[in-house]
């Protein structure tokens, strides 16, 4: 038994602006925000009354105003013109010591970019990182730090980096400053081995060089096209031709090496890629022009080599455009924080996860993370896992207690002891599964490899028969040229470029709305789906909000505020969900309050005995339950010692999940599968229909087997989840999309990252990337008939360069402007566009 | 028309130059972050108030 008498501190979700109407009926609908509360000048967040005033603004914390009044200080106030409301809620609570372990140097050395005596410099994650107003605040951090030297934004990739002086300012004063006012770094576990990203300017080199060469080859062609010899004789030709030549060779050498190796490597592994026949193609032009221009019969194609070397590399870097901010290839380590708390002879010290061993003991406060599997020693553990296994509620924990990692503790902190290191935990040993093990492999069954082994053949029969056919009438050297002539021409430019602008302008749609894919090949295998496996916790419902529903007669305005007031002395998520339906005005005096972990609570407001919990808590105090009382209900109430109702705390159904799971399900094989237990079973029956495919206490390891029982049935699988238990079942399934709130959120693994308005969207998505993959077919047809035309001319051995010049050049167009006018016009079908601001998540209800 | 080899030299000593220069400023970093700056001209100069005691160097790579 626990007495707390003091209320809470005006936490914000204590203070949030949720009020009951008076007198409601059943509620069956999630109760609505109120707006009418003033905004926090700094977050916008609505402010309770008797809040934080400071010059005439209101602010709905301490957090906040504490910001403002340090912006204030350092001639930084600017922050509140250049955006309204611009900052984050900043949670005054946090200990400024919880960084001290970054200035231990080992974890230092990983984290900093460089350093030396004077200077050093470091890059942090700050994913509060979202408008102007941050970019402004940030890049004027000296101002607030006199070690700190100069700091840039990188706003898409939502980093800071920080030039400061080493001995004026540690790594650990500058996180606690960011997280001070709001943007606080993000540091993970996966920082520790963060990998020098290696810096994607190459492919726009190539560019830049086939580019120069093309525009200037393409200066001493044109003259020659256009007779120049006839003016001054023969030395232009041969000067413009060696320069060409020259002109190509880096071309050939650097801007297409990329394709030599890699049709090198397929006719290694004895398969046609696209990239065989383009380097035919290649070499064939280069050969043919180098002999023509060498022997002087000619002036040779090497402005059409330029030019497709050209086109091929805006293809590339077209469909290479990455979403620098997302990670797609998580795992736990960007889920677990970097340091801990550990207890040492010393005192308490925060030192870094990675030097966490097995019998250490730590403290882990509310809303941290348990970091390894460890046994609960001391305080009353009660552990959200809704991340980890799915479970919604939150479960509570006694000293004894094995708890596993990756659970956030709410309520107090609690002390544990490590039983097994980070990566032998229960679950990330997930992570030694050999879905894990194998690389993905993109590239082999792809629409444009499928049909380029069919088209590389046909290509090579044509150009054979057309020497045979030449040498049978007794032309041997016309049929030399015709065959070089047909791979020249041959060369699949259109074709190389159909899925690249296609399925890059698929991805770019669907970015914009909050659908970011891995890469353009996510789109056919999204394409071929029939089967789509769902999870729930998070992503057919909201982990962090709740719809609350009353069972039993009406209660009264004052009832409600008598229980909200009971509630408001408990950190429970359960009573700070109710706590929030107090009506205005003051509340209700509480006495005698008291907490019993994992039963309920009990006191006296204004002398009414007030119980609330469990119906087995209500029953120990002598309290009968109606037999007729809901089963699902969550929260029983007894009010001056008689039962009063009960109220239901589920998590909200994201909206137009029902009408999401009736389209999906007449056309794709549907299936539920939870970590949490089977509960609320009826209540997804209804939504998923007759021939429901229901799972529940499904472990991480579970997911993962149904995904490949699903396979085994030759279907194509797409999973959707959101938290880390899902990540194997990510990984397995052919398409996995992992569900956010607010992209650049951590996501396991996967190929698309979905925010979370756009869930109930799924269906569009998946007919979206069907119908672009009709249009890759589509330009995989005009290209070919280019190509006939091409290679009919080029058969019958009389392909001029100019015939080339004008040909490569026209089909790659059409075929571009083809793939892009028709993709976005599918995706204005299936309203993907006009719509540029991307939908923001509602901000989340904290339970 | 001999004129044309030294037009021809100039022009490609040009244009030359140009993919030097494209080479240095990829190296250099200048393509790697094409959002910020759009937003960094919203708050040039912004009206400064007296500044705090310590001012530092701002540039100092």
């Amino acid at each position: 038994m626990r007495s707390v008498l003091q209320p809470q501190p005006p936490t914000g979700t204590l203070a949030g602006g949720l009020r009951m109407a008076p007198a409601v009926p059943e509620l069956d609908r999630a109760i609505p925000a109120q707006t009418s509360a003033p905004a926090c000048h700094h977050c916008g967040e609505p402010c309770a009354s008797g809040g934080f005033e400071a010059e005439g603004h209101s602010f709905c914390c301490l957090g906040c105003q504490t910001v403002f009044g340090l912006l204030q200080e350092s001639g930084l106030s600017d922050f509140y013109n250049i955006a309204a409301r611009p900052g984050k809620r900043v949670d005054a609570s946090a200990q400024p010591e919880r960084w001290a372990y970054l200035d231990d140097p080992s974890v230092a050395a990983k984290l900093l970019d460089f350093s030396d005596d004077k200077i050093a410099r470091v890059t942090f994650q700050t994913p509060a990182i979202h408008c102007v107003a941050c970019v402004w605040l940030l890049e004027n951090l000296f101002r607030l730090h006199p070690g700190i030297g100069r700091s840039r934004v990188n706003f898409a990739r939502r980093e800071v980096s920080i030039t400061f002086t080493p001995q004026r300012a540690k790594l650990s004063e500058l996180a606690g400053l960011l997280s001070r006012i709001g943007y606080e770094p993000s540091l993970t576990l996966a920082e520790l081995d963060r990998e020098t990203t290696s810096p994607r300017s190459r492919l726009g080199l190539q560019v830049g060089v086939a580019g120069f060469a093309f525009g200037n080859i393409m200066l001493f062609s044109l003259p020659l096209y256009l007779g120049l010899d006839s003016a001054t004789g023969p030395m232009f030709r041969s000067l413009f031709g060696w320069l060409s030549l020259a002109l190509a060779l880096p071309v050939v050498t650097f801007s297409a090496s990329d394709y030599w190796r890699s049709a090198w490597a397929s006719l290694r592994q004895r398969t046609l890629t696209l990239d065989v026949p383009i380097a035919a193609g290649l070499a064939a032009l280069y050969g043919q022009s180098a002999w023509e221009i060498l022997s002087g019969h000619g002036e040779g194609y090497l402005d059409s080599l330029a030019g497709l070397v050209f086109f091929l590399l805006c293809g590339r870097a077209f469909q290479r455009k990455t979403h620098e901010r997302l990670v797609f290839d998580r795992d736990y380590k960007g889920f677990f924080p970097l340091g801990v708390v550990r207890h040492a002879a010393s005192g308490e010290e925060t030192v870094s996860i990675s030097q966490l061993q097995v019998g250490d003991r730590l403290r882990v406060r509310h809303g941290e993370l348990v970091p390894a599997d460890a046994r609960l020693l001391s305080g009353e553990g009660l552990i959200d896992y809704s991340f980890v296994t799915g479970e919604s509620e939150p479960v509570s924990r006694q000293p004894g207690d094995h708890l596993y990692a990756g659970g956030r503790q709410v309520g107090g902190a609690v002390e544990l002891e490590t039983v097994k290191p980070v990566s032998q935990s229960y679950l990330t040993s997930l992570w030694n599964d050999e879905a894990f093990r194998k690389g993905r492999d993109d590239t082999f069954n792809t629409l444009t490899n499928s049909y380029s082994r069919r088209f590389t053949r046909l290509v090579l029969v044509v150009a054979v028969a057309a020497v045979l056919g030449w040498v049978a009438v007794g032309n041997p050297a016309r049929g030399l040229k015709a065959f070089t002539s047909v791979l020249i021409v041959a060369c699949p430019c259109a074709l190389a470029l159909a899925a690249p602008f296609t399925l890059g302008t698929a991805q770019r749609l669907l970015a914009r709305r909050g659908v970011c894919l891995r890469n353009g090949q996510v789109v056919e295998s999204i394409a071929k789906v029939d089967a789509i496996a769902l999870d729930k916790t998070g992503t057919l419902t909201a982990a962090h909000t709740t719809e609350i529903r009353f069972h039993g007669d009406t209660l009264s305005p004052h009832e409600t505020a008598v229980i909200a007031a009971l509630c408001r002395h408990s950190a429970h998520p359960y009573s700070r969900r109710l706590a929030q339906l107090a009506p205005p005005g003051p509340a209700p005096e509480v006495t005698e309050f008291s907490e019993t972990t994992g039963a309920g609570l009990s006191g006296r407001v204004e002398g009414q005995p007030v119980l609330l919990g469990s119906p087995a808590w209500l029953v120990r105090n002598g309290i009968e339950i109606p037999a007729d009382s809901p089963s699902t209900a969550t929260v029983l109430i007894a009010l001056g010692g008689r039962f009063r109702g009960a109220f239901a705390l589920d998590n909200t159904l994201r909206p137009e999940i029902d009408q999401l799971l009736q389209q999906l399900g007449k056309r794709f094989e549907l299936a539920l599968i939870s970590g949490d237990n089977a509960r609320e079973r009826a209540r997804f029956a209804g939504l998923f229909g007759e021939q429901a495919n229901l799972h529940f206490n499904l472990s991480p390891q579970d997911k993962l087997g149904f995904i490949r029982s699903l396979q085994a049935r030759r279907r194509t699988v797409m999973m959707v989840g959101d938290g880390l238990n899902d990540a194997g079942a990510l990984r397995q399934g052919d398409v996995g999309v992992a569900v956010v709130e607010g992209v650049g959120k951590f996501s396991p693994a996967s190929d698309v990252i979905l925010d979370s308005p756009m869930v109930c969207r799924l269906g569009d998505i998946v007919d979206f990337c069907r119908r672009a993959t009709t249009i890759v077919r589509v330009s995989f047809g005009i290209s070919a008939a280019y190509n006939a035309v091409g290679i009919a001319i080029a058969a019958a051995g009389i392909l001029s360069p100019l015939v080339c010049a004008i040909l490569m050049p026209l089909s790659s167009a059409t075929v571009v402007l083809f793939a892009v006018g028709a993709t976005t016009w599918a995706g204005s079908r299936h309203g993907l566009r006009n719509l540029s601001e991307p939908t923001q998540p509602p901000t989340p209800t904290q339970p | 028309m001999e004129v044309l080899i030294l037009l021809i030299a100039a022009s490609l000593a040009l244009a030359g130059g140009f993919l030097l220069v494209f080479f240095w400023a990829t190296r250099n970093g200048q393509f790697d972050d094409t959002t910020t700056p759009a937003m960094r001209i919203l708050t040039d100069d912004p009206p400064v108030q007296p500044a705090p005691a310590s001012p530092l160097p701002q540039n100092p790579q």
